[in-house]
């Protein structure tokens, strides 16, 4: 139990020089479990219970900033960021559609990029700034691309909505929204089963002219 | 997914050092091995994370291009460099995937993804290259996006990249480290055929490591074009595709370069249509001569065989649109 404890740890900055930082996680596991600090360690800790110990410790510790809140906590490595965002931070705006990157529902922007959330490790988007479409918009302000889905019918069900309103953004970020073909292009990784495609559309090209800063 | 152990590379050095072990695996964008480990089609037991090494320039060389291998595929397809030295490439890159993908996946990652053989992704399937010794699924079954050249009795898996046809065809070179040092494979010669060992996609041994990618200068970039046919007009694999890059002056073509993707377990160069379009007259004639030429060899299977008509007319399509004659 305790070298599966120990690796996790002491190897994840594999090839680092810091040597003392591994020797002393080496040296001191249990105390390290606890200042990585999910609830459950210590008080699986407090039971003596080894199982318990044994799985805290194979979480790693992540900081991410979501919306502007900085968050630390502790993931398994196989934890998508998709989970994580739904599971851990209850932020069940972005969506699992396919959770195989063919649907585009669990889009988000990382460092200011959009990704699809289900095909990235959480852990590996460790110290970076992530937005969701809860942090779209501003208090009660709703983003200009949220009005415009509302306002031309940008969606039926709403499940791929979140995801489409994260590409779109990005989109006219990108500088990606100049013709009716460019934005269905570039907006062909997110796909809406009800078909609202041609009103996805009409409410980008909005936003665009609009030259809102989006 | 399996529960794995995860580690951070710090340098090169290091990761050269542990990938050869068994059970390792390295990880970048992940678009494609985030996918199979949810299938459980491979399970590694522990990820080596190389996003942090600092191969993730791209810059002018003396004689070409040289793109660092973390470079991601979004950033590469809009990079001023490539577009004006290189416009096929980052057409290549742009017929691929989505631009969620293409921001995720990076340049060694996607030379380094595996075939979209429904058997090969479907763990209650046979699939010699997923499970050597299992039989191949797809040979008697419905194989309807599988290759038409270059197929074995073992497997008839095609290679899904569009960059790596469009960095075949621009006699691109992968730059690869290992123990021993650095060596240079032709992006030609850097996939395989399946023949009898299918579960070996290409050439780089085990305890190396894709570095970066050099594409010599040329003067394809006034006629070059990437074509690809598939299923719905974007964010699909291809069912056919073409990159075609030539060397035109007075409407007679001096050098040609042709690269097919979706027929094949490697990005498929097509030599001998090059060497006959050599010194000819831009025109249909040339064009269509060359397709048949290009065909030679191909097999079709029960639900391919449309491939046989759509690889020829997709290479003159796009030989029309390098060329300027549409």
């Amino acid at each position: 139990m305790k070298s599966k404890l120990l690796h996790n740890e002491t190897n994840i900055e594999l090839g680092a020089n810091d040597n003392s930082r591994r020797n002393f996680l080496k040296q001191s596991t249990l105390l390290t479990a606890i200042a990585l600090a999910p609830g459950a360690a210590i008080k699986a800790a407090g039971l003596h219970i080894d199982e318990k110990i044994a799985e805290a410790f194979e979480k790693l510790p992540l900081r991410l900033d979501v919306n502007g809140v900085m968050h630390t906590l502790a993931v398994e490595p196989r934890a998508t960021l998709l989970d994580i965002l739904r599971e851990q931070l209850d932020l069940t705006g972005t969506k699992k559609g396919c959770d195989h990157g063919q649907c585009g529902a669990c889009t988000v922007h990382v460092d200011g990029h959009r990704i699809n959330s289900c095909l990235t490790l959480g852990i590996m988007a460790n110290g970076k700034k992530i937005t969701t479409i809860e942090g779209l918009a501003k208090g009660e302000q709703l983003h200009p691309m949220q009005e415009a889905f509302l306002k031309h019918d940008g969606f039926q069900c709403g499940y791929c909505t979140p995801g489409q309103i994260m590409s779109a953004v990005a989109c006219i970020r990108e500088g990606h929204a100049n013709s009716e073909t460019e934005i269905r292009e570039y907006m062909s990784g997110n796909i809406c089963r009800c078909g609202a495609y041609p009103n996805i559309v009409n409410a980008i090209q909005e936003v665009k002219e609009g030259g809102q800063l989006v | 997914m399996k529960q794995f152990q995860y580690v951070r590379a710090a340098n090169q050095q290091s990761v050269i050092s542990t990938i050869g072990k068994p059970g390792t695996t390295i990880i970048a964008g992940g678009t494609n091995l985030i996918d199979l480990m949810k299938r459980g089609v491979i399970a590694p037991d522990k990820l080596i994370d190389i996003t942090h090494l600092p191969l993730k320039n791209i810059q002018a060389t003396k004689t070409g291009l040289h793109i660092g291998a973390l470079v991601l595929n979004s950033t590469v397809a809009e990079n001023s460099l490539v577009l004006q030295k290189q416009p096929l490439l980052s057409m290549a890159l742009n017929a691929g995937a989505s631009p969620q993908l293409r921001n995720m996946a990076t340049m060694g990652g996607n030379m380094m993804q595996r075939t979209r053989c429904t058997y090969f992704y479907d763990v209650t399937m046979p699939c010699n290259k997923r499970a050597p010794g299992s039989g191949c699924g797809a040979l008697g079954g419905y194989n309807r996006m599988h290759a038409i050249f270059g197929t074995s009795e073992q497997c008839i898996a095609a290679n899904p990249s569009d960059m790596c046809v469009g960095l075949a065809a621009l006699d691109a070179v992968a730059v690869i480290a290992g123990k021993k040092g650095e060596r240079r494979i032709p992006l030609t010669d850097f996939h395989r055929l399946p023949g009898n060992h299918p579960e070996i996609d290409n050439h780089l041994a085990k305890d190396e490591l894709i570095t970066g990618i050099e594409i010599p200068d040329n003067n394809f970039a006034k006629h070059s074009y990437y074509l690809k046919v598939r299923d719905r007009q974007s964010y699909a694999f291809a069912l056919v595709s073409v990159a075609a890059a030539l060397e035109i002056s007075n409407g007679t073509i001096h050098k040609a370069r042709l690269a097919m993707g979706g027929v094949a377990h490697k990005p498929w160069r097509l030599f001998d249509a090059e060497k006959f379009l050599t010194g000819k007259p831009v025109s249909e004639d040339s064009f269509a001569q060359a397709a048949q030429i290009a065909m030679q060899g191909a097999k079709g299977y029960e639900y391919n065989s449309f491939k046989l008509k759509l690889a020829p007319a997709t290479l003159s399509e796009a030989l029309r649109h390098a060329s300027g004659l549409v």
